[in-house]
């Protein structure tokens, strides 16, 4: 994400690029060149030949948005596998948190402050509130019903940011700071490292939960089979709330490291939750492990095509990505076959 | 009178306002009326592939703007818009197998995420490819046809074009509706399993259900250039996909007027209140959310499930009594 490769124009943090090209209309024509490229480094006069250290800086960049992609991916797919639950406002539920922060910064809490509160804010409403209200009531409808449903709430929740704070894009505090390193002439960002480490404690967390405690190996039953685990005596309503609290916490803590990147805007999150649901399904939309893979597997490809293909086309990665793998496995590269019912 | 003699009655009404309604408005009144009309001609066209095949396509817009692009480049080139649409029309059809044949071959919730991707993916290419699409600059003065020599340049005649081909789309539609193929989408969407079993050749069909909602979309994008005379890629992004699919769900997907209602609820609206757009679109996708919880049907499923519920009382009366 930070690559600053073959940067013509004058503009090397692409948080910076994000501001010019909302603002592009009020822009002389000199800027034409970053018109277009949302994220990265425009497209003209972009040099062909990288060398090997530019691959591995485009490796780790990636890795770390990977594992950010993960992240949100991770908390759709265990929605999906406890509560059947689509969620297509997963993307809204990375943006709410982000504006909860900044809203807390504003105020003037530090930003470990703000994290905490959007944190609770974020593990209520989005996490039991969105379960109590949105979710319990449509259990009978079918997944179709709660499909538009999270549709509407999408749609809602953007354009309730938009109309009642802003439609501006806001800078995000970096969690680590903005400071590059060199090691061994690869230049790597001390935020893309941060949120690597943070998203990778946090996937590898959630797995030892899911696998190591007694709590966690109930939430995969009732994952599994849902009656069988009724009979086995566990507590089924308590362990899809669990379920909804913990990727309420997913997507507070994917919040606090892409936002700083993204900016804060009404519709970040259509980018973020388009990824995390083909994150999900390349890896597998079955298998908690299936989300980590995809993640990263898009994170990564995203940065080698955005730097030897076409930056313009950088988001079209995901769609060809979750083509292919459809097509040749379609339970995902992870994922188990699953029965269709009658 | 029957009950069918009273629609057919209704809906004559209905077109006859339509037709006299240009010599009571204003330019903008006109304008927002012919928008609803091109509206209605894609929002038809996914409720076919929702309400009659059950298929979440998320590309309706991206395919619009397939139609729209193409007739304003044809056009840009010297072809003719009456060549130019059939044109457009074609290749949207092309493009719904295109996105449509992967996707079915797995399960069909994909479909939703494929389209999705599809539209995001041609929203880059619209602003990318500045030589074909002009960019983010769009195409500008995109004339409007002439028709045996008649312009069809002024408001109100474009307007009755629209209208033409709206009924005309319409017609087909409930053509298609009521023959056999109208009743192997019914029987997809219900049961695909069954269906299949009893001999309906479900990727194909399923297949034919998505590519013909794409070319009613193709339709009305090439109906929407001319309209607006100029376009770029904003009108077509993934927020327009989300909200016709919200539109034929609200209106009612599988019922044949429910786009009707629906595009007038989920486009016009907002077009309209343009002032407090955001604030309309915000109630509108929270009520969405009341909508499906309360009345999963939609707006026009209303009286039956008001029926259903009252059957339901009755019932449970009549135990109690016993």
């Amino acid at each position: 994400m930070h690559v600053v490769i073959g940067v013509v124009c004058p503009l090397s943090s692409h948080a910076r690029h994000h501001h010019f090209i909302e603002n592009w209309r009020l822009r002389p024509r000199r800027l034409r060149c970053i018109r277009g490229t949302r994220f990265n480094a425009p497209a003209q006069r972009r040099q062909p030949r990288l060398s090997m250290t530019d691959a591995i800086q485009l490796l780790i960049s990636g890795v770390a948005t990977g594992a950010i992609y993960a992240m949100a991916a991770l908390g759709f797919t265990l929605l999906w596998q406890a509560a059947g639950t689509i969620n297509f406002a997963q993307g809204e539920f990375v943006m709410l948190p982000a504006f909860a922060m900044l809203i807390a910064i504003g105020l003037g809490a530090p930003l470990w402050l703000a994290f905490f509160i959007a944190l609770i804010a974020s593990i209520a409403i989005l996490g039991l509130g969105f379960k109590k209200v949105v979710v319990d009531p449509m259990r009978t409808h079918g997944v179709i019903a709660l499909v538009v449903a999270t549709l509407g709430l999408s749609i809602g929740l953007k354009s309730l940011v938009k109309a009642a704070y802003s439609a501006e894009p806001h800078p995000f505090p970096y969690l680590f700071g903005e400071e590059i390193v060199r090691i061994a002439g690869v230049t790597v960002s001390y935020s893309d490292i941060g949120a690597l480490v943070v998203a990778a404690l946090m996937v590898i967390g959630l797995q030892l939960f899911l696998n190591r405690t007694i709590t966690g190996r109930a939430m995969q039953a009732v994952a599994q089979n849902t009656f069988a685990a009724e009979a086995l005596g566990i507590n089924v309503a308590r362990m899809i709330a669990y379920t909804f609290v913990i990727n309420a916490i997913l997507v507070t803590v994917t919040a606090l490291l892409i936002t700083p990147a993204y900016l804060a805007k009404f519709d970040m999150g259509d980018n973020i939750g388009l990824k995390a649901f083909f994150a999900a399904i390349i890896g597998g939309f079955n298998n908690p492990r299936g989300a980590l893979l995809g993640g990263v597997l898009v994170g990564v490809l995203e940065n080698f095509a955005g730097a030897y293909v076409s930056p313009s086309y950088k988001d079209g990665v995901a769609l060809v990505l979750f083509l292919t793998v459809i097509l040749i496995k379609p339970d995902g590269l992870l994922g188990t076959p699953q029965e269709r019912k009658v | 009178m029957s009950w069918s003699k009273l629609h057919l009655a209704a809906l004559v009404v209905g077109v006859l306002a339509l037709a006299v309604a240009p010599a009571f408005l204003k330019t903008y009144g006109l304008y927002l009326l012919t928008l609803w009309l091109v509206y209605i001609v894609a929002a038809m066209g996914l409720n076919l592939t929702v309400g009659y095949a059950g298929l979440k396509s998320l590309a309706h817009a991206g395919f619009m703007g397939i139609g729209a692009y193409t007739v304003a480049i044809a056009m840009k080139a010297g072809i003719s818009f009456w060549v130019a649409t059939p044109l457009a029309v074609v290749i949207c059809f092309l493009f719904g197998l295109l996105i449509g044949f992967p996707a079915l071959r797995v399960q069909l919730h994909y479909l939703g995420f494929a389209t999705l991707g599809f539209n995001v993916l041609l929203v880059l290419f619209f602003r990318n490819e500045e030589w074909l699409t002009g960019g983010t600059f769009g195409i500008q003065n995109i004339k409007r046809p002439e028709l045996f020599g008649w312009s069809l340049n002024g408001n109100a005649a474009y307007f009755y074009l629209v209208l033409a081909v709206t009924v005309i789309a319409a017609a087909a539609l409930a053509f298609l509706l009521r023959s056999p193929w109208g009743r192997a989408f019914a029987a997809l969407r219900d049961n695909p399993i069954r269906a299949e079993s009893t001999g309906v050749n479900i990727t194909a069909y399923t297949l034919m259900s998505f590519a013909i909602g794409a070319a009613y979309a193709g339709i009305a994008g090439a109906l929407f250039a001319p309209l607006v005379n100029f376009i770029d890629p904003s009108p077509f992004g993934v927020g327009t996909s989300l909200l016709f699919l919200l539109m034929v769900v609200v209106g009612g997907s599988g019922r044949f007027y429910g786009p009707v209602l629906g595009s007038a609820i989920a486009l016009l609206l907002p077009e309209y209140l343009r002032f407090a757009k955001d604030w309309y679109l915000a109630i509108f996708g929270l009520s969405v959310v009341l909508m499906m919880i309360y009345l999963p049907g939609g707006l026009l499923s209303l009286k039956s499930t008001l029926q259903l519920a009252k059957s339901k009382r009755d019932a449970k009366l009549k135990e109690a009594a016993q």
